[in-house]
């Protein structure tokens, strides 16, 4: 008696197809599936207690970015405005908006306002914005149109190979030290070039990609 | 002028014995794996070797929570007994692709009934070889980074490192060892399905026997596709040991910095690797009841490659001892007098007794006919060759190029656990291997039987 019958084969082909599907969609999933958006969270933007609209306050009003994030030119953290920061504009204007209301019970109860993050970083990396904007790199580089947001979403994967592809070729991602700031800056052909920038600003790429410079 | 060697055996001396023919052949050796039940033997060696495997699981465990400072490394001695030990099970594997590549692309008759026993050991060891370095790392759950693959980090292994290179050729390696394995091994298992009697059996052996039907097209793609692979898996386990020594030469720490590396790796692979298959020859010689089928023949034949990889490993070891007293590194000579005379003096000298000194005795016919003298020979060259490789690893770091730096290893009990748990691992295969699958190649020695017939 024979031990396998006529469709024996077409299992066994069947079999060895749906093996080699298997490896293809798993290879596929380990490629793909880290860079789709909802992965990534790239053009998300996460509820907030106020809606604050960085397009009205910013290429509205012309307000600086230094104006609410204080610490940006000195310490690692761009530093999330305080309530009283908030309260010199509002505690004139738009008083008893209700779009305002956590901002007031903020400043009534002297509890700061629970924002929720939008650019979230491994504690592992030690990143540091004030040598960024002191090299000449415009927030705009990281943020995206930012002045242009209507509510704050996630302009980059935050990957470290975007880290990395900045880290090892930064010439195109820098811009003269008084325009660091505006959120519509353009290059132009009076633009020092790339080289030069890097020259003026002291740039060295020979330890720019080493471990230690992000995680120490 | 031709070249007489001396013979102790007749030149018509049998490789198998004359009463073995084709059907005797063929259910001699695939009852030993279509058998109801497997005799004693098998599961009280099996339990002792699972119980050896389940150390190492314990260890790894507490190893992969604790960290690797459980074991003895420290700095400077930061490659401890998990490379050592690496580099013994990988020279013990490649040694199972010598007998088994090398020797079919010279036709030696021999080789045709020890190939399955030296591939069976070669996929048992590598296995143990490949979780060596990855236990050795700090953080093990990340080993694939060494794989060149596509990742949002941006970064990717180090290609001009030797490191690296062994990563890929021990993974090719690996590769290649199971699909010549299996390339073998076809004709045997369609041979075992046809001799099956239970409808499970017919139906494994069957799956696994790809529809074999001993076509004569059949048979000489499957002849061709494993001369290929033989001409390929040759060099290639040659190249695959010299890259282990060059993880070493291309260190600058004295005693490791030398050319002559890779060869000497290789060497060391030839004597271990045969070693261990001449020990599992014997075990399953007799286990199996194997007696006219694994003939004194074939013992002879390891034996006499054994003498060889000794002769060629006491030549390396002459220009190791050369180098460091003839060079003017003070660095090199320095290493080299402790590693003789200090710490680690008595893993040298015995080392050397056991892989140079003793098995000078294989010269002589009547030892390479006594099965208990062979048994341990073998056993002193695989201690001997532990001891070298450990002794190797850890001498160069504790007498690194810097005296303020100098230190000791001791290995701690962790250290022993996961080396009776890689032997268990690699005993509990090799019995799998034993169960499951023919042990030894019944297509070739039917080649043998017929040659031996008509002569």
């Amino acid at each position: 008696m024979a031990i396998f019958g006529p469709r024996a084969n077409l299992f066994m082909n069947a079999a060895l197809l749906g093996v080699t599907g298997a490896v293809i969609v798993l290879l596929l999933a380990v490629w793909v599936v880290p860079v789709i958006g909802y992965n990534t969270q790239e053009r998300f933007a996460p509820q907030q207690p106020i809606p604050f609209s960085h397009k009205h306050h910013v290429s509205g009003l012309g307000i600086d970015c230094r104006y609410c994030h204080t610490e940006v030119e000195k310490s690692a953290d761009a530093g999330m405005p305080s309530t009283a920061i908030c309260m010199t504009c509002h505690s004139q204007i738009w008083t008893n908006a209700a779009m305002l209301a956590p901002d007031r019970q903020s400043l009534a109860t002297n509890t700061p306002i629970r924002w929720t993050r939008v650019y979230t970083l491994p504690d592992y990396v030690f990143f540091d914005h004030s040598i960024h904007i002191a090299k000449g790199v415009g927030c705009t580089e990281c943020h995206g149109p930012i002045g242009d947001m209507a509510l704050t979403w996630k302009a980059r994967t935050l990957y470290m190979s975007w880290c990395l592809s900045c880290h090892r070729d930064p010439a195109p991602h820098l811009r003269p030290r008084d325009e660091v700031f505006n959120p519509h800056w353009q290059r132009t052909s009076a633009t020092p070039s790339g080289a030069a920038l890097m020259a003026e600003y002291n740039i060295h790429t020979d330890n720019l990609s080493d471990c230690g410079i992000c995680h120490r | 002028m031709t070249m007489t060697l001396p013979r102790e055996f007749l030149p018509d001396a049998p490789v198998v014995a004359p009463d073995v023919t084709l059907t005797s052949l063929s259910e001699e050796v695939s009852g030993r794996v279509l058998m109801d039940r497997a005799p004693l033997w098998w599961w009280i060696g099996f339990a002792i070797a699972f119980a050896l495997f389940t150390v190492l699981i314990i260890q790894m465990g507490w190893l992969f929570i604790g960290g690797i400072g459980l074991w003895g490394v420290n700095i400077p001695v930061a490659w401890g007994l998990a490379i050592a030990e690496y580099v013994w099970w990988i020279a013990l594997a490649s040694g199972g692709t010598i007998v088994s590549a090398l020797f079919f692309l010279t036709r030696s008759p021999w080789r045709s009934a020890t190939n399955r026993i030296a591939e069976s050991m070669l996929l048992s060891a590598a296995p143990c070889a490949g979780l060596m370095p990855i236990m050795h790392l700090g953080r093990p759950g990340l080993f694939y980074w060494l794989f060149p693959y596509s990742n949002v980090m941006g970064v990717w292994p180090q290609v001009r490192s030797p490191l690296w290179w062994d990563f890929i050729c021990l993974l090719c390696y690996i590769l290649m060892s199971i699909m010549y394995y299996y390339a073998g091994i076809l004709p045997d298992l369609a041979t075992v399905r046809d001799l099956a009697k239970s409808r499970f059996k017919q139906i494994f052996y069957g799956i696994l026997a790809l529809g074999w039907r001993g076509s004569s097209e059949e048979w000489r793609n499957q002849r061709i596709v494993y001369a290929i692979m033989s001409a390929i898996m040759a060099p290639m386990v040659v190249s695959v040991h010299s890259v282990v020594g060059l993880d070493f030469a291309g260190g600058l720490t004295p005693g490791w910095h030398d050319t002559q590396f890779p060869p000497y790796f290789f060497f060391g692979a030839v004597i271990s690797g045969t070693a261990v298959i001449m020990m599992l020859t014997i075990m399953v010689r007799w286990g199996c009841g194997l007696h006219d089928v694994l003939t004194g023949y074939h013992l002879n034949a390891l034996a006499k490659v054994m003498l060889v990889g000794s002769v060629m490993l006491g030549y390396a070891y002459v220009w190791e001892a050369f180098g460091p007293i003839y060079g003017s590194d003070v660095a090199e000579r320095t290493e080299f007098f402790q590693r003789i005379f200090g710490f680690t003096a008595p893993l040298f000298w015995s080392e050397k007794i056991l892989t140079v000194v003793i098995p000078q005795l294989l010269w002589l016919p009547l030892v390479r006919r006594n099965q208990l003298l062979l048994f341990l020979i073998s056993g002193g060259i695989i201690v001997g060759m532990w001891q070298e490789r450990v002794m190797f690893v850890t001498a160069s770091l504790e007498h690194n190029s810097i005296p303020s730096r100098w230190g000791v290893f001791f290995p701690t009990l962790w250290d022993w656990a996961a080396l009776a748990g890689t032997i268990g691992l690699f005993l509990t295969l090799f019995f799998l291997f034993l169960r499951f699958a023919p042990i030894v190649s019944i297509a070739e020695v039917r080649e043998v039987v017929e040659a031996e017939r008509s002569k």
